[in-house]
């Protein structure tokens, strides 16, 4: 079995005198989708601030390939290879669709910003290049037709694409996915499912992917892990958690005493 | 340094910071109906001072009296503000209501210099001048005038919020405009009433102050930069902090200009502020915004 | 966008020569001297509408960087007999270390707490300005600046000082679009937007912030050698609190984020005083009401309100039918 992309050890992140994860171990492969599922509240979303760095947690290590990252700020991370979406959508409404993705690419095709300032030879070479990998980027995504609109003018479907598109210019290692069918249709699910695995495919990266939609959970990731009040309550291959009791118990929000 | 002098720096601290606390609590309840934060706050505190040496002197009106006119006109004109220059646009960004009030600062300020010239006044303090032994320091009655009215309005405004309809509705208002408007507040009459309340508590800020430091049409720049600074300083959106902050600014600045230089009493004030700010970055009395993901 | 880029190119070409053109055409001294103060203004504002209208950081303090490029050249220049290039270099530079040193930490702050903070530096250096009598000469001004030389040849003429503050205000715009339509314009939009989704993409947003705290600040800086050398007399008056505040105000009637709207805004704002002195007392009356009348029926700025003007033209002109390929329903 391969080295885990992304190890997260004995995670845990207290709001005030809210215990939001426990004790939360999470290994991602490259080249798997790995999905955290669990009841609204469980903790997800934290999970996900915590790994890419937008909530300290106050326990707990994180690793990415060989880097040790627990303290390293959240663009830092970015920069590393951890690159996420976000469950509410966080696009940049005042640019263009294109410059979205192309804000994507920020940390990977760089020039001194001297450099922009001056529009050397050098940085206009860099933002064609940025340009034209945006643009393949929206090509793969299926936005290429909307690359000139404005980003809060496009539909919210595709406006939870262009989150994706613009994760994928950072061209991560690891790409974390909060909820990325919230909000969608079947046939829009449908196609974000093909997306997700093509992705994989092209990319070759490892997914850490949140998610309500169990067909699509089901039907896609390699290994999912159930979050309960913090805690895990179920991991394993799709076809197990699905089998567990405690699973079927959290989810049908059958209390025990 | 001798204890009478502290002494006597804390009550001159005490008596402009109140002022100062007035004209932060006008900027706190604009800022929690609107979210903007009124630049012509200032003014009505000029407004206050200035209307009521003008019905005096030219209409020859007792002080009392005068003063309630005064503070009565402002409040109009407070409304006025609301009813001609933000409810027409009210639903533009908060950066352009800003611009608006800068230039109704702008405005009103003009128009005072027309009526009133560029002198300096004074109203007479309104139970003599005669200081009063106070553990070794001086205390002029006008103080005692100044801290009990302060106290007496932020007694009146805790009623007003936690007792009345129109109090409890405000504050609804400032939680959240939208489900205010759903249950049936109406908005509009909201922003209208906080207006005329800011205008009036401005006004009596600038009307008991005008004896000790004198007015004069352009006071309210200097008035509103300090009640900024005082509503930061305790934290934006809460009316306690804004008049502690307002106090504890007064506080400073005098001890700042009997310790150090009453030149540089207000870089002195402004130097602590910012201090503070980089250490508590939502003043003394904010909340953390907790922004969620 | 090089499509965009190319434009605002030609509006800046198109600027550039409309305003070398303008002095013979105004003939008149008076209006040389307005439209000098012009261009320093709208260098100034320049500067501020990339750190408010793209970064969304606010700063209430600018006319203190304005004051402080002023003062430091004429202290170097006059009392230190410093040569006046250098002396200049040495304002900008002083400029912009202050405010590195500054923004650092108030840059950690949001919203209204900034504008304080901006403000209450603004206010600190306004007293310095007037109080540190023995370096500034206090409220009566700083008088003897030699006039604008390099290399030792004096710019004799006022004539000759405008386009040499012309050349720079272009080279300020030039710089200015480069920003935006680069990868640090996007960083900067991006953090105006969501400072989270920056981030996630990599962005440090701290050092962009700052970073563009100290690029307006030093713009604000060579504005002020420029005037403390072209007036050669300065007085801490023209530094205030009032002058910041007027400062934002012309970005934000120029319309925010449109570097052309800006420099109208501050061209506006810098003409419109001297047009009212004609009406002597009702001057300030006069001036506050066209603001509040300007910022309520032009809601996004000057920039917006001609653009819509045009767009309704064209319209009007050529109409035609445009494929939307946005297809596709969506809910939300
Ligand atoms: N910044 C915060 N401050 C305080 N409490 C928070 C914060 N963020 C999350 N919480 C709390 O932590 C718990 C876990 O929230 P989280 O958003 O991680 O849940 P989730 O599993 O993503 O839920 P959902 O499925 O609704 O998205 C919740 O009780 C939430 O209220
Ligand atoms: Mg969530």
């Amino acid at each position: 079995m391969a080295e885990p992309l992304l190890r997260c050890t004995d995670v845990g992140v207290r709001f005030g005198g809210l215990q939001a994860l426990a004790g939360v171990d999470l290994s991602a492969l490259p080249g798997e989708i790995t999905a955290v599922i669990g009841p609204n509240g469980a903790g997800k979303t934290t999970l996900i601030n915590a790994i890419s760095g937008m909530v300290q947690a106050q326990r707990g290590t994180f690793r990415l390939g060989a880097d040790d990252i627990t303290f390293a700020p959240a663009h830092e991370r970015s920069r590393l290879g951890l690159v996420r979406t976000f469950q509410n959508l966080e696009i940049f409404s005042n640019m263009t669709v294109l410059e979205n993705v192309m804000t994507g690419c920020h940390a990977r095709l760089r020039v001194p910003a001297w450099a922009s300032l001056l529009r050397t030879r050098a940085s206009r070479a860099m933002e064609k290049t940025i340009r034209d990998e945006a643009l393949e980027v929206l090509d793969f995504v299926g936005l290429f037709e909307l690359a000139k609109y404005q980003a809060k003018d496009l539909p919210f479907g595709k406006q939870r694409l262009l989150e994706l598109a613009r994760a994928l210019g950072a061209r991560p290692r690891l790409l974390l996915l909060d909820e990325p069918a919230a909000g969608l249709n079947m046939s829009e699910t449908q196609v974000l499912a093909d997306l997700i695995l093509a992705v994989r495919e092209h990319f070759r990266l490892g997914i850490v992917l949140v998610e309500h939609d169990m067909d699509l959970v089901m039907r896609i990731s390699d290994q999912v892990m159930v979050l309960c009040f913090g805690q895990v309550i179920s991991r394993g291959t799709p076809a197990q958690v699905q089998r567990d009791p405690e699973v079927i118990a959290a989810y049908l929000g059958d209390d025990e005493d | 340094m001798d204890q009478a002098s502290l002494l006597q720096y804390l009550i001159t601290g005490l008596t402009v910071g109140a002022t100062y606390g007035l004209t932060a609590l006008g900027f706190t309840i604009i800022f929690n109906t609107t979210g903007i934060i009124n630049f012509a706050q200032g003014e009505f505190v000029m407004l206050g001072g200035m209307m009521s040496v003008f019905f005096m002197r030219a209409l020859g009106l007792p002080e009392p009296l005068a003063i309630v006119l005064a503070v009565a006109g402002t409040t109009l004109i407070g409304a006025l503000v609301e009813r001609l220059a933000i409810r027409p646009v009210r639903d533009c960004p908060a950066i352009n209501l800003v611009i608006i009030t800068i230039g109704v600062s702008i405005l009103i300020r003009g128009a005072a210099m027309l009526l009133w010239g560029k002198d300096t006044f004074a109203l007479p303090a309104f139970s003599g001048a005669a200081p009063v032994a106070f553990f070794g320091a001086a205390l002029m009655p006008q103080t005692l005038w100044v801290l009990a009215i302060s106290l007496l309005i932020l007694a009146g405004l805790k009623m007003f919020f936690s007792r009345s309809i129109h109090g409890k509705a405000m504050l609804a208002c400032s939680f959240d405009p939208k489900a205010a408007a759903l249950v049936g507040i109406g908005v509009d009459r909201m922003v209208l009433l906080s207006f005329m309340i800011s205008a009036l508590v401005g006004a009596v800020g600038g009307a008991i102050l005008a004896p000790i430091t004198l007015t004069s049409f352009d006071v309210g720049v200097m008035l509103g930069l300090k009640g900024f600074a005082a509503c930061i300083l305790g934290g934006l959106g809460n009316p306690f902090g804004a008049a502690a902050g307002g106090l504890i600014l007064g506080v400073l600045e005098s001890l700042g200009a009997g310790l150090i230089s009453s030149a540089y009493k207000d870089a002195l004030a402004f130097v602590i502020l910012l201090a503070l700010l980089f250490v508590r970055p939502s003043g003394l009395f904010g909340q953390k915004d907790g922004k969620r993901v | 966008m090089s499509v965009g880029y190319r434009r605002d190119m030609r509006w800046l070409g198109g600027f550039l020569v409309v305003l070398l053109l303008a002095p013979p055409l105004l003939g008149n001294n008076y209006y040389l001297t307005v439209l000098t103060m012009c261009c320093l203004n709208a260098m100034i504002a320049v500067g501020l509408s990339l750190l408010v209208g793209h970064a969304g950081q606010i700063s209430l303090g600018h006319a203190g960087f304005y004051g402080l490029g002023a003062y430091t050249t004429a202290a170097l220049s006059t009392t230190l007999g410093v040569p006046v290039g250098l002396s200049m270099l040495a304002g900008v530079g002083a400029t912009s270390g202050v405010a590195a040193l500054v923004g650092l930490p108030a840059l950690k702050l949001k919203g209204h707490y900034l504008a304080m903070a901006t403000l209450g530096f603004g206010v600190i250096l306004s007293i310095l300005f007037n109080e540190t009598v023995g370096v500034t000469g206090g409220p009566s001004g700083f008088t003897g600046i030699p006039r604008l030389s390099l290399f030792g040849v004096e710019f004799s003429s006022d004539l000759s000082v405008y386009y040499f503050i012309l050349a720079l205000l272009g080279l300020v715009i030039w710089v200015a679009f480069n920003i935006l339509h680069s990868r640090v314009g996007r960083a900067l939009r991006a953090l105006h937007t969501s400072e989270k989704a920056a981030q996630a993409m990599g962005i440090d947003i701290a050092r962009y912030k700052l970073f563009i705290f100290v690029v307006s600040a030093a713009f604000a800086g060579l504005a002020g050698v420029l005037y403390a050398h072209y007036l050669t007399f300065i007085a801490p008056a023209s530094f205030g609190f009032l002058f910041s505040v007027q400062l934002i105000v012309m970005v934000v009637l120029g319309g925010m984020t449109s570097v052309p709207g800006t420099i109208a805004g501050a061209f506006f704002l810098t003409v419109l005083p001297e047009f009212l002195r004609a009406f002597e007392n009702v001057e300030i009356l006069l001036f506050g009401a066209i603001l509040v009348l300007c910022m309520m029926y032009l809601p996004d700025g000057l920039a917006g309100g001609s653009s819509r003007l045009w767009r309704l033209v064209w319209r009007k002109m050529f109409v035609r039918a445009e494929k939307d390929p946005m297809e596709g329903g969506g809910n939300g």
